[in-house]
């Protein structure tokens, strides 16, 4: 989240699209309540009629994995209308940059497309064909008049010109006056002291079209000056306790922790890496900040190897995996490999892929090729005993399985990060059950265990015996230790920005961090959040800030340095002054910033009396240029978001572009584990209908940790399909019969829920019917040999950028039993 | 007087029950007191967050500072200022993850083709692990790619997880498996 979960109680209008707001995160509606208290509007766009519908002011439905089309036609309609915020537009975002003329859109593709035969991606992108025209400084053109008809807003206009309401309804199935009325609506948030917000979750991500989703999302927010504000923002309403503290220490392929690049084969050297990661500008006026990259990477190998990292080693560089150029190693890729039986050894820790995967079937087809797995988890689960598992055969399955019983969260101490980036300190209550061990201890031993063997020696030991590894007190696990490595130490006496800092003390702020070996830091983004008196992630202040819109700055702690509400400089006019008087966030006194932390202490871009401040930078601060990105020229799969169909989609072109059905960069496997029923110009009648997968408020993720629960078990007993009474009439089926629901990937045996919730689409004339099952279940637990995974239905793909899986739309079929 | 929410209601709660047992005349007081008594006289109170979702809620917890030192109570934090005291049907079930007949307390192992679990002991197992990532990864360390660029990484085992775990044990879980030299290093956050 931009903003975080007490700061929706200051908004003027919520949109909830992509989520279920009430009944998966029930406690954001404490906030969204309070908003519509104070008059605030909430809209709700969903394919099914939900709890977050059903509090909703207006709810329009819409077809699964149609919604940039639905969002693009609010750009146009914000554009055509005059509706955006042009002080804002034309100062904080990139819609005056001048973009090269090779940028073109044609036939449903951008300039500098090539297709592919022989990758798992269907093609790629040049994508120095979108870039940025430069003036000679190096410094990109702009026209902050926008004006020019090669300027980004010039360039949006045209390319949404063709989402006219009466297209995207035809492609959505949401009546044109739905459209029509929730563009209205939202579009007022443009107007100066107005906040809007966006509530999503993995209803947008689990798409082949997930980041551009978001984006379009984005570019709304941007037109009407919603980032950086009170009640603003691009909510992103994370599922898991920690998973935004997991994705900050990023365990990810792609980035090691506090979101830096993982070494690529031609970084050979800690210099070339540097060079290659850390971005430059040539703009006076642009802070640039990840120009401080260095630092945050040295640190941080100072962390990884203590005093073993020198800079006539680079620092243990060398010692650590790099990747090869132009290769992918996610979870779906990762999965495809295993299947394919390119790995030995297996860590499935705290995760249970054998019910949360898409395609899940092939998951565990997989799993049977691994010489050994180990399987960390609270509860026996569908991963660790994937060798008794319905259609398995154990007398057939070589994998040796190590079954490792870890604590719950109350039996150990440590922090977590919720959505908000908010973190915060969890005690130890009882002490972990029977022979339970906290995670922290069973790595910790292990580790220790590996040193151990590489004492004889083993390929490429270095890495592996300077590991720093003291985090342990009285032989178990301590997580103050590492929350302190984590915040960062001087690593010797030393002055910075005329302050003394003593060796062996703990870093302020990242400002401090070096990168010539002085300081270590875990993680940069945590620099900040252990002090000499603990960690601020315990405090416990209730008090609210002087400009009282609820940051509670001494509740817990956030990243980065506490700072509440990220991009919180464009909250402000040119002046320092805020856009909304009344939930300011951050305003200029004349000499320095008030409320919350500001997204760095230059100040404003303009004096007083309106002339510009040389020292003062762009509010977009992690940006190369400083601007919020309305066109995104880094991406994938395109600088402007499009409407794609996702792989398998219920119409036979896509109505937008007839010659261009899904995104043209997605990957998609193609194992004989992996079919799937994408064609140009043809739908496969035996899968008719549309799928989709959701969750309820009793249940989480796979059920791993409620389905073992009796009062949560009594609650929500069964997997079910879930249709509309027109469909149920259709296939004559009743409410609470078994029937099979089938696709490509394989079947699932669910009780019918015939309802009012799903309705059935006009989709060009056709009509469409969506089906959707809650994704909790599996086998293991109830035991009653017919609950299953949903997953065991959803597709091979993912997105082009991020390969998160298309779990969120497929074709399907339902009957009767 | 300046009292948080949490205290404000505790002592409200006290006196409105002095109030109902003292209206009836006779002293069914310590038998209330007693009941009320029973969280913190012979409770540890500690504090927690929600392992659930992402919203952050707050929760007290109550161990039991006898016998079995077990979990007495877990209930929403009317102090903390997400979710002032309310929980969700899962929050509110936070007992029942913990003091679950169902979970897992041993290590277990599943030997090549065998049809059942064998109770083994942390020792062995961890020993055993041990052993395994080293001969897979002595086995299947690249020290250069097909290009001849210098790599040093491990391909032979990949690992997925996990949000679940606390951010402290996150960081170090990411510097063992990439001090191994893993590349294929995956979780939650990517489904």
């Amino acid at each position: 989240m931009t903003n975080h979960w007490c700061d929706i109680a200051n908004s003027d209008c919520i949109l909830i699209m992509g989520s279920n707001a009430a009944a998966n995160h029930p406690i954001s509606f404490k906030y969204v309540t309070e908003a519509m208290k104070r008059g605030a509007t909430l809209i709700n766009v969903d394919p099914r009629f939900t709890q977050s519908s059903a509090k909703a002011d207006i709810y329009a439905p819409l077809r699964t994995g149609t919604d940039i089309a639905f969002l693009g036609g609010m750009v146009k309609y914000i554009l055509d209308n005059d509706l955006y915020n042009k002080e804002y537009v034309a100062n904080y975002t990139n819609a005056p940059f001048l973009v090269n003329k090779d940028f073109k859109f044609k036939d449903g593709v951008f300039s500098g497309y090539t297709k592919m035969t022989d990758n798992t991606v269907l093609g790629k992108y040049d994508k120095s064909k979108w870039a940025f025209q430069m003036d000679e400084n190096g410094v990109p053109k702009m026209d902050r008049s926008l004006k020019d008809s090669h300027c980004v807003l010039k360039l949006l206009k045209k390319h949404y010109s063709r989402y006219n309401t009466k297209l995207v309804s035809k492609i959505t199935g949401t009546p044109e006056a739905s459209l029509l009325e929730i563009y209205k609506i939202y579009s007022a948030t443009g107007k100066t002291g107005k906040a809007g917000t966006s509530m999503y979750a993995m209803g947008w991500t689990q798409h082949t079209v997930g980041v551009q989703n978001i984006r379009t999302m984005a570019i709304i927010q941007l037109l009407l000056g919603n980032m950086g504000v009170a009640g603003g923002g691009i909510n992103a309403l994370r599922g898991e306790s920690n998973v935004q503290g997991s994705t900050d220490h990023c365990l990810l392929w792609h980035i090691w922790p506090g979101y830096l690049k993982t070494p690529r084969a031609s970084n050979n050297t800690l210099a070339a890496y540097l060079k290659k990661w850390t971005p430059k500008s040539n703009d006076p006026l642009s802070a640039n900040w990840w120009q401080n990259y260095p630092k945050y990477m040295v640190s941080l190998l100072k962390s990884y190897f203590g005093d073993n990292a020198v800079l006539a080693n680079d620092f243990g560089y060398d010692w650590m995996p790099k990747v090869d150029e132009g290769t992918d190693y996610s979870w779906l890729t990762l999965f495809d490999e295993m299947f394919k039986g390119a790995f030995k050894g297996f860590f499935a820790w705290g995760q249970n892929p054998a019910c949360s995967s898409s395609n899940a079937n092939k998951v565990r087809r997989a799993m049977a090729n691994v010489d050994w797995m180990v399987n960390v988890n609270i509860f026996d689960n569908e991963t660790g005993s994937f060798w008794r598992g319905p259609g398995m055969n154990p007398s057939t399955i070589k994998t040796e399985v190590f079954m490792l019983p870890c604590c719950v969260s109350v039996e150990k101490e440590g922090s977590i990060t919720n959505s908000g980036r908010w973190m915060q300190w969890r005690y130890m209550g009882p002490k972990p059950l029977g022979n339970s061990l906290s995670d922290g201890d069973i790595i910790m031993e292990l580790m220790k265990k590996i040193k151990e063997l590489y004492h004889e020696g083993g390929a490429f030991p270095e890495p592996i015996m300077n590991l720093k590894w003291d985090y342990m007190t009285d032989g178990l696990y301590d997580p103050h230790k590492v929350a302190k490595e984590i915040n960062g130490y001087f690593q010797k006496d030393v002055t910075i920005k005329g302050k003394f800092f003593k060796k062996g003390t703990l870093v302020p702020s990242f400002a401090y961090l070096q990168d010539d070996g002085t300081t270590s830091s875990a993680n940069w983004l945590y620099c900040n959040s252990y002090t000499e008196k603990g960690p601020k992630a315990a405090n416990k202040d209730t008090q609210d800030a002087p400009n009282n819109i609820g940051l509670y700055p001494g509740f817990g702690w956030c990243w980065p340095v506490n700072r509440r509400i990220i991009y919180n400089r464009a909250s402000v006019d040119l002046k320092g002054q805020p856009w909304d008087k009344e939930h300011w966030v951050i305003k200029w006194t004349g000499s320095k910033w008030i409320g919350d932390v500001p997204d760095g202490g230059w100040p404003p871009l303009q004096n007083a009396d309106g002339t510009p401040n040389p020292k003062s930078k762009y509010p977009f601060i992690m940006r190369k240029h400083g601007h919020g990105q309305i066109f995104g020229p880094g991406l994938n799969d395109g600088p402007f978001p499009e409407h794609y169909e996702p792989l398998e989609c219920p119409v036979e072109k896509n109505y937008m572009n007839p010659k261009q059905k899904m995104s043209p960069v997605a990957p998609v496997y193609g194992t004989e584990a992996d079919p799937h029923v994408y064609r140009e110009g043809v739908c496969d009648p035996r899968f008719p209908l549309v799928g989709t997968t959701y969750r309820v408020c009793e249940h989480w993720q796979t059920g791993l940790m409620t389905r073992p629960q009796p009062w949560l078990l009594e609650l929500q007993p069964q997997v079910f399909v879930e249709m509309s009474e027109e469909l149920g009439k259709l296939k004559g089926i009743t409410n609470g019969e078994r029937v099979l629901v089938s696709s490509p990937r394989g079947t699932l045996e669910c009780t019918a829920i015939v309802t009012k919730r799903f309705k059935p689409f006009n989709i060009g004339g056709n009509i469409v019917h969506e089906v959707g099952v809650p994704w909790h279940f599996g086998w293991r637990w109830p035991e009653s040999g017919t609950e299953d995974a949903a997953n065991l239905l959803t597709p091979p793909t993912g997105d082009p950028n991020t390969r998160i899986p298309e779990t969120k739309a497929f074709m399907c079929n339902v009957s009767k039993i | 007087m300046n009292v948080t929410r949490r205290e404000f209601i505790q002592i409200t709660g006290a006196t409105a029950a002095g109030i109902a047992v003292s209206g009836l005349g006779f002293g069914l007081s310590p038998v209330k007191s007693h009941a009320q008594m029973l969280k913190t006289k012979y409770g540890k109170e500690t504090t927690t967050v929600c392992c659930y979702c992402a919203v952050g809620c707050g929760a007290i917890v109550h161990t039991s500072k006898k016998g079995d030192g077990r979990l007495l109570n877990i209930e929403g934090d009317p102090d903390h200022v997400i979710n002032r005291g309310a929980l969700c049907a899962k929050g509110a079930s936070l007992l029942q993850l913990c003091e679950n007949d169902n979970r897992l307390l041993e290590p277990m192992y599943r030997a090549p083709y065998s049809h059942e679990w064998k109770k083994v002991s942390w020792e062995w197992s961890l020993e055993q692990i041990a052993k395994r990532v080293k001969e897979t990864r002595d086995a299947s360390f690249q020290h250069k790619n097909a290009k001849g660029q210098v790599v040093n990484r491990t391909m032979g085992i990949a690992s997925v997880g996990s949000a679940a775990m606390d951010n402290e044990e996150c960081w170090i879980y990411q510097a063992m498996v990439r001090a191994l030299g893993l590349v294929y290093v995956e979780h939650q956050a990517r489904i």
